[in-house]
């Protein structure tokens, strides 16, 4: 088998790895896939080690660190396997020369799917490293142990060689996949500990690079004329104002006019004087139209589930429950913007970009600018937070033509507006849930179409005999109707999952409320889920929950979810202002069972930024818009969580060392919308069904409710 | 207008000769090479910017040059002292009080001030201090903890 990276055959790419010892990983193609975009890729290596003759181990992987903890999750499980100290071990992130294809990091894949496949590459590399001492000691394998990446003889610690003089003069590689063998938890020591992040040091003292924070002689800083609203095309453009300033530069290249300069502030000024005409074409919706404007222009069906007989459990249920519930745009607003630094030198292109997707912005970029893809470089310094919007990385497509058509280095850093026009938004999505219940609250029907959201999170855990699924569209566009969106939409932390679990944990309180059964015992006596059992049991435990029937006054409840093969449970505590509409979230506990946990701290710190995001979108976070102009451009309007809404985390990981590791930088965001939404209507007897739940609509909620009672 | 301006940056004297009226933020990243500081919104709405002015947080990406002039500047890369970390940023080290790290520099300099205002800051206090602060990745229950250890009321010696 030739095994190609980069477009090297294996025995060119050991030849410039240098000497030691190498392990290279295949997952098969299959363990990546799930998702359809990532169809089609060549079967590749996913990463490599290599230990050196000062046994230094270095791990090249084409995943990124974002801010969830990668680099050092990703050195631990290595570091593990192999038996030497976490500060043995470097990293090597998503450097497209560097390390192997990788389609991305996203999905909560990186330690779930790539973990396991890292885990046996370093296994391997022990097992080479022990048969190298056994010979050169004189002893057999089994009388070895290893501490710190020295090897010595149980019972006689005086014979002992280290990985480096094993490794030295060596060229030795190995292949592996994922099915290696793999040290149990009880053998555990760095796994499962909670080392401190190996990026802390570098971000606290701001030496931490970012793509923005590269310098290059001769750097020029862009600014790109861009279109008013979405969808407008360009009458005219005057850039000869723009053109008489000193230092600088316009590049006209058909959709693209930009100005450079030598510093970011000439540059705006510059872009200030350039005058462009636009056609805008009109569109007649805006972000309270818009759900009937999807409803009307949404695609047939997917059905992805459908058992039992619906229409038999519709006319024999005493009671049916029917809802539509109704989620907002959301920006991703990663603190930074879309940055990308881009130069040609000598035919080859080299771009450090912010971005979540090395690979495939090598390959946009090389279609961009002409160049075969071995000719370009993508290098990945620390990503200042992505949440799926920089899975998509137009800034760096844009670096690199400039860089090529001025024939200088070109910085394009994206503005914040930039970033709330170009970002790649959450749809906005509809819901509608029909469900029925018997009188001994057994649900007995779940008839469920999802508009836009697609169908991550709608995978049902509680036991009910007849139930439909069906999907319009998902939250990539995805088949038919990917332009009823006014502006690109795309994946966002959890895609999909925090809409539908917000519909679906709505509409089981609203049932259990219908009956008066606490909505703790309503969804145990309808799950037999064993994991689900035990997270909603660990958080009601944490909290110290009592029984008692919504609403109950007190402003707490209950929401669990699934997601990247993570249990969570989560249970709130809200103070809701009856005169202004305003909810406080006070407390949340989360329960969670994510199998080994490698990195525990590191897990609860997952969670907590779950939690603490997941208070926007169902309180504050709505992107307005009027067709194609997004009004909402700045922070000003566009209301991320801030430390006043901080409510007290409580965090509990459910053991199940059963399991391989699973997601974790997703999962408890997924039930924040619904959990917020249980408790306010715990705390008031309003029922809200449109995310975020602002204080205007909090308020008329409660007047509906008032009415009815 | 171009002029020289001259003001103590993280203790040693910086001159430069520029537009005055440029922003603090680009003369800090773009002149002086100091990229630390970070630029989230330029609109004065993030805190990424944080710099401490004369003991004083302020936004540097909406700070003219000439506010500055005679006036001792502090960034992220002036905390550090021989080697040793300030006690904040091993406060924010050691309580994982960070992700991606974007939002921290501006963190901690907030901090820094507010900590020089308020030594014996209280939970409550720190949180209202940090308000415009905006963290995205949401780990603002560890940057309170990590502010309230190095404060004084917990022995913290910032
Ligand atoms: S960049 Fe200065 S406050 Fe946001
Ligand atoms: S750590 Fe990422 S924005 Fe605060």
């Amino acid at each position: 088998m030739t095994t190609t990276v980069q477009g090297l055959d294996r025995r060119t790419f050991l030849k410039l790895v240098g000497g030691g010892i190498v392990v290279m990983v295949s997952v098969g193609p299959s363990a990546l896939l799930g998702q359809e975009r990532r169809r089609g890729y060549p079967e590749d290596l996913n990463a490599y080690l290599r230990i050196d003759e000062k046994g230094h181990v270095t791990i090249f992987s084409g995943k990124i660190e974002m801010g969830q903890g990668v680099m050092t999750s990703q050195a631990q499980m290595a570091a593990e396997e192999l038996g030497v100290g976490l500060d043995s071990v470097t990293m090597v992130l998503g450097d497209t020369d560097q390390c192997p294809w990788d389609s991305g990091t996203y999905g909560s894949l990186t330690t779930r799917v790539f973990g396991p496949a890292l885990r046996a590459a370093a296994a391997e590399g022990r097992a080479v490293l022990m048969q190298l001492a056994s010979k050169k000691l004189g002893v057999p394998k089994e009388n070895l142990l290893v501490e710190n990446g020295v090897v010595s003889v149980a019972g006689d610690p005086s014979k002992k060689v280290t990985y480096g003089e094993l490794a030295q003069g060596k060229q030795i590689a190995r292949l592996v996949d994922e099915k290696a063998l793999l040290r149990s938890v009880k053998e555990f020591k760095l796994m499962g500990a909670s080392p401190k992040r190996l990026d802390g040091v570098d971000k606290v003292t701001g030496r931490a690079k970012y793509a923005g924070d590269i310098r290059l002689p001769g750097m020029q800083y862009a600014r790109i004329v861009r279109p008013p609203a979405h969808g407008a095309t360009m009458k005219s453009v005057d850039v000869s104002a723009a053109k008489e300033m000193s230092g600088v530069t316009v590049v006209q290249q058909d959709d693209l006019v930009a100005v450079l300069a030598g510093d970011p502030e000439t540059a705006a000024a510059a872009l200030g004087k350039v005058k462009a005409e636009w056609t805008k074409p009109s569109l007649d919706v805006d972000n309270d139209g818009i759900f009937a404007y999807l409803l009307e222009h949404a695609p047939a069906a997917d059905v992805r589930l459908n058992r039992g007989d619906l229409a038999a459990a519709r006319s024999s249920a005493s009671r049916v429950f029917e809802s539509t519930y109704n989620t907002a745009y959301l920006a991703h607003a990663p603190m930074e913007p879309h940055t990308a630094i881009a130069e040609l030198k000598d035919g080859k292109m080299t771009v450090w970009a912010g971005t979540q997707t090395p690979f495939p912005t090598r390959d946009g970029i090389a279609r961009a600018v002409g160049l075969d893809p071995k000719n370009v470089r993508v290098i990945t310094p620390y990503v200042g937070g992505g949440f799926g919007g920089k899975s998509s990385s137009r800034q760096a497509v844009e670096a690199a033509r400039l860089a090529k058509a001025a024939g200088v280095p070109v910085q394009v850093a994206w503005t914040r507006p930039e970033e709330f026009f170009y970002d790649t938004f959450n749809p906005a999505s509809v819901i509608k849930v029909a469900s029925a219940v018997d009188a001994n609250g057994v649900i007995t029907m779940w008839d469920y179409d999802v508009y836009y959201a697609g169908e991550r999170g709608t995978g049902i855990f509680y036991e009910i005999p007849n139930a439909m699924i069906r999907t319009h569209s998902s939250w990539g566009g995805g088949s038919g109707a990917p332009t009823a969106h006014p502006f690109a939409v795309g994946p966002w932390r959890a895609p999909g999952a925090n809409m539908n679990v917000f519909a679906a944990e709505s509409q089981i309180d609203i049932m259990a409320a219908a009956l008066g059964i606490d909505p703790l015992e309503f969804r145990l006596r309808n799950t037999k889920d064993p994991r689900m059992r035990s997270v909603l049991q660990a958080a009601a435990d944490a909290y110290g929950w009592k029984a008692a029937a919504a609403p109950s006054g007190k402003g707490r409840a209950i929401a669990c979810g699934i997601d990247a093969g993570t249990y969570v449970a989560l249970i709130a505590d809200v103070k809701v202002d009856r005169a202004t509409g305003n909810v406080k979230v006070d407390r949340v506990v989360c329960a969670q069972d994510m199998g080994i946990v490698v990195n525990p701290d590191g897990a609860r710190m997952q969670m907590e930024g779950c939690i603490t995001m997941g208070l926007g979108y169902p309180l504050a976070e709505e992107l307005r818009f009027k067709g194609g102009d997004v009004l909402d451009r700045n922070f000003g309007t566009y209301h991320l969580p801030k430390f006043s809404m901080l409510p007290k985390i409580e965090t509990v990981l459910v053991k199940n060392d059963e399991l391989l590791p699973q997601g974790g930088g997703e999962p408890a965001i997924v039930p924040m919308g619904a959990v917020i939404a249980n408790a306010v209507f715990d705390a008031t007897g309003a029922r809200l069904y449109r995310l975020p739940m602002t204080p205007a609509r909090v308020l008329e909620g409660i007047r509906k409710a008032e009415k009815k009672t | 207008m171009k002029k020289t301006i001259q003001f103590r940056l993280n203790g040693r004297p910086t001159k430069l000769t520029t537009d005055d009226d440029r922003r603090l933020l680009w003369v800090l990243r773009t002149d002086l090479d100091m990229t630390g500081t970070k630029h989230g919104c330029g609109a004065g709405l993030c805190g990424s910017c944080t710099v401490v002015v004369d003991g004083k947080a302020v936004r540097s990406c909406q700070t003219p040059l000439k506010n500055v002039d005679g006036k001792e500047v502090l960034t992220i890369e002036g905390l550090e002292q021989n080697g040793k970390l300030h006690p904040l940023q091993q406060a924010f080290a050691d309580h994982g009080a960070l992700q991606c790290g974007f939002c921290t520099p501006g963190m901690i300099m907030n901090a820094y001030a507010l900590l020089q205002q308020q030594p014996q800051a209280s939970r409550d206090a720190i949180a209202e201090g940090m308000e415009r602060n905006l963290c995205r990745c949401g780990a603002h229950q560890r940057i309170v903890a990590a502010i309230e250890e190095a404060s004084h009321a917990k022995g913290g010696r910032s």
